[in-house]
């Protein structure tokens, strides 16, 4: 299978982006949150589950969508949701709490909604199967050749509702499809301390019309050609598939997390091995794209994510009384 | 001799009524749940739609309720309007994610951003030996969690137009339904249970509470069957010249607190009669509403009948004692007008 110039440039543009807008976080994350950390202090409080790392996984499914494709995404949802095509600007202001938020301030980084490119995460782990189930239903009602990709942790292959989407989608030949980022980690357990299983793909042989997939050392052109195979099922109504991508956290479960369940030397030695760096090198080995093209998507993408958080910042805070607002329409 | 024209339907059939019209209307609209096909929903909330309107559009589910609601957020999300049905109240707690993280939450987080138009249908209520886990209404547990809107209609006519009213509405509704009120052949077959229900379509505000019997001396507030209970004890004690109002709540949430206080207004005296637990309910709900809003209007103290904090018991006579009934609303009302 070739990949067109198009395609590559776009994943190599959008993981850069990803990259960058996590990057530009961890900064944005720790104003006012030193000398001493205070989670719900600073520029952007609370919980933060950065994807530094997991770009494959988004990037190479998500070039193969629409904006007609529905996206459920975790509480470490901001590589989807940029593979995705979400409003970047809207975003980071509901990131920052401001009114002009996907949620008017009402969400935060975890729950964020887009329906104009159908993308949605919510912070309850496996919660985004069922719903992503639901969109495939309704490509199945509507006669559509829509797909709905449900983004899980591997740590939600263990939860109930995972079991139960998969059952469901199966037996109605539903356009499902479950990429599992297997960052090896839920938390601080590793997953073969909660994973009866070697990998998450293998479960697939449980259901009569699913499909397993496994990618390994989170690589995102097979990445790209394995989501071709399982969305290209998907849209011809064959059923649902199963992704396993083993992919690298290179920061905490969150920010702020002391991180002393693993080796010191895990993170250095993932990183060395990192896949935009790869994918540059390839690039110039290949003689896909020359140093100047790749200069201009990584200055595209770092314009786009500056852009973003110059508009979350100059944004306003809501009204204080907006939050009472929005319950029912 | 006399003729009206009158429509009978039961509980039931006026529910299955308002879905196949509403289906009608709107291709959009499909139902989803347990045994809802061929069997008609166990207690026939579906009757019938099957054969009307095929399996891809009336769906059996598995015994699955996290995927199956989950799927109906999802559809809902996606511009379906999608009617899932828990077969039993008290299952939630298999799915209660879904209901009160997603379904109540989604369009509040979203900052209105998503409309989630769907109704999850759920039969509730006791009185029949079902012991502590098919037998709950657990009314207040879903009205205290803000993003959704909570019915529980009491007669057949407002069980056809209020379900209408939430297949069109674009919020989530979740639709209690009361299992005795369905007028079903295998349960005891109450008068309450049938009732005039016109044929053409029509709606029935979810926000608005009944006056179902005008009276001046004492206002006993309920829902469904606390609410057929309390006027037959208003019956009762007007022979004894108390004249008892009572309202029909049918909407927790939100909650018609307007028509409450201009009852307690004018009668002074108030009895909140609920089929769920006492604590931290809807009896406690109402007295508040009361306290903050007409404590100097009432004449005596607030008195509350409820299920007495304890789960549901299975034997006739220990049901039976923990239940409100017409009987514990006379005996309240009468000590309520010593005061």
């Amino acid at each position: 299978m070739t990949i067109s110039k198009e395609k590559l440039l776009w994943m190599y543009e959008t993981m850069y982006k990803i990259r960058y807008y996590e990057d530009s976080m961890v900064e944005a994350y720790s104003e006012g949150k030193k000398p001493v950390f205070n989670i719900g202090a600073g520029t952007v409080p609370g919980e933060m589950h950065l994807a530094t790392g997991q770009e494959p996984a988004a990037v190479g499914i998500c070039a193969h969508l629409t904006k007609d494709d529905t996206v459920t995404a975790p509480h470490r949802p901001h590589h989807h949701a940029i593979a995705k095509g979400i409003d970047l600007d809207r975003m980071t202001a509901e990131i920052f709490g401001k009114e002009t938020g996907l949620g008017k301030g009402k969400g935060g980084h975890m729950h964020l909604f887009d329906p104009n490119v159908k993308f949605s995460c919510g912070g309850i782990v496996a919660a985004g199967i069922p719903q992503a189930v639901g969109a495939a239903l309704v490509a199945k009602q509507k006669k559509k050749d829509w797909v709905a990709v449900a983004f899980i942790g591997e740590g939600a292959a263990n939860a109930g509702a995972f079991h139960e989407s998969l059952n469901l989608a199966s037996l109605w030949k539903l356009p499902l499809i479950i990429v599992v980022e297997n960052n090896s980690y839920g938390i601080s357990v590793p997953k073969e301390s909660s994973t009866s299983i070697s990998s998450n793909d293998k479960r697939a042989a449980a259901y009569e019309h699913a499909e397993g997939y496994y990618v390994k050392d989170n690589d995102p052109l097979e990445m790209y050609k394995t989501s071709e195979q399982a969305v290209e099922r998907a849209r011809r109504g064959e059923g649902p598939s199963i992704i396993e991508i083993e992919t690298y956290r290179y920061l905490g479960h969150f920010q702020g997390d002391p991180e002393l369940y693993r080796d010191k030397e895990e993170v250095p030695s993932l990183r060395e091995k990192d896949p935009i760096e790869r994918l540059k090198q390839q690039f110039v080995s290949e003689g896909i794209a020359s140093e100047e093209e790749i200069s201009d998507l990584e200055s595209n993408g770092k314009n786009e994510v500056d852009k973003a958080y110059h508009f979350a910042r100059e944004s306003a805070y809501p009204r204080t009384e907006a939050a009472l607002e929005d319950l029912y329409c | 001799m006399k003729t009206t024209n009158k429509r009978i339907l039961t509980g039931n059939k006026a529910m299955a009524e308002a879905i196949a019209q509403e289906m009608e209307r709107d291709s959009d609209v499909f139902v989803l749940g347990e045994d809802v096909g061929k069997y008609g929903g166990i207690f026939g909330s579906t009757q019938g739609l099957i054969d009307q309107f095929g399996s891809d559009r009336i769906i059996d589910t598995p015994i699955s309720e996290t995927a199956f609601i989950g799927a109906a957020i999802g559809a809902a999300a996606d511009g379906m309007r999608p009617i899932a049905e828990l077969m039993f109240v008290d299952f939630f707690g298999v799915c209660m994610d879904q209901i009160y993280n997603h379904m109540a939450k989604i369009p509040y987080m979203s900052g209105g951003n998503v409309k989630l138009p769907m109704v999850l249908m759920t039969a509730v209520g006791g009185g029949y030996s079902d012991a502590a886990q098919h037998s709950q209404t657990l009314y207040a547990t879903f009205a205290h969690i803000p993003g959704m809107k909570v019915v529980a209609p009491s007669t057949p006519h407002d069980l056809k137009g209020m379900m209408t009213s939430a297949i069109r509405d674009d919020n989530p509704v979740l639709f209690m339904f009361h299992k005795s009120l369905q007028g079903l052949g295998w349960m005891d077959q109450l008068d309450v249970s049938v009732g005039d229900v016109p044929e053409e379509s029509y709606t029935v505000s979810l926000d608005k509470a009944n006056v179902v019997r005008e009276g001046k001396d004492v206002t006993i507030v309920g829902v469904q069957m606390m609410t057929h209970y309390a006027v037959e004890a208003a019956e009762k004690l007007a022979d004894e010249g108390i004249d008892a109002e009572v309202i029909d709540l049918r909407s927790l949430a939100p909650i018609d607190k307007e028509t409450i206080i201009e009852s307690v207004q004018k009668t002074h005296r108030l009895l909140v009669v609920d089929e769920d637990y006492l604590s931290y309910g809807l009896t406690a709900e109402i007295s508040a509403i009361v306290a903050e809003s007409a404590l100097y209007d009432l004449e005596a103290p607030v008195r509350r009948l409820a299920i007495p904090d304890v789960p549901i018991p299975y034997s006739r006579p220990l049901e039976k004692y923990v239940i409100p009934s017409t009987e514990s609303i006379i005996k309240e009302i009468r000590s309520l007008m010593e005061q």
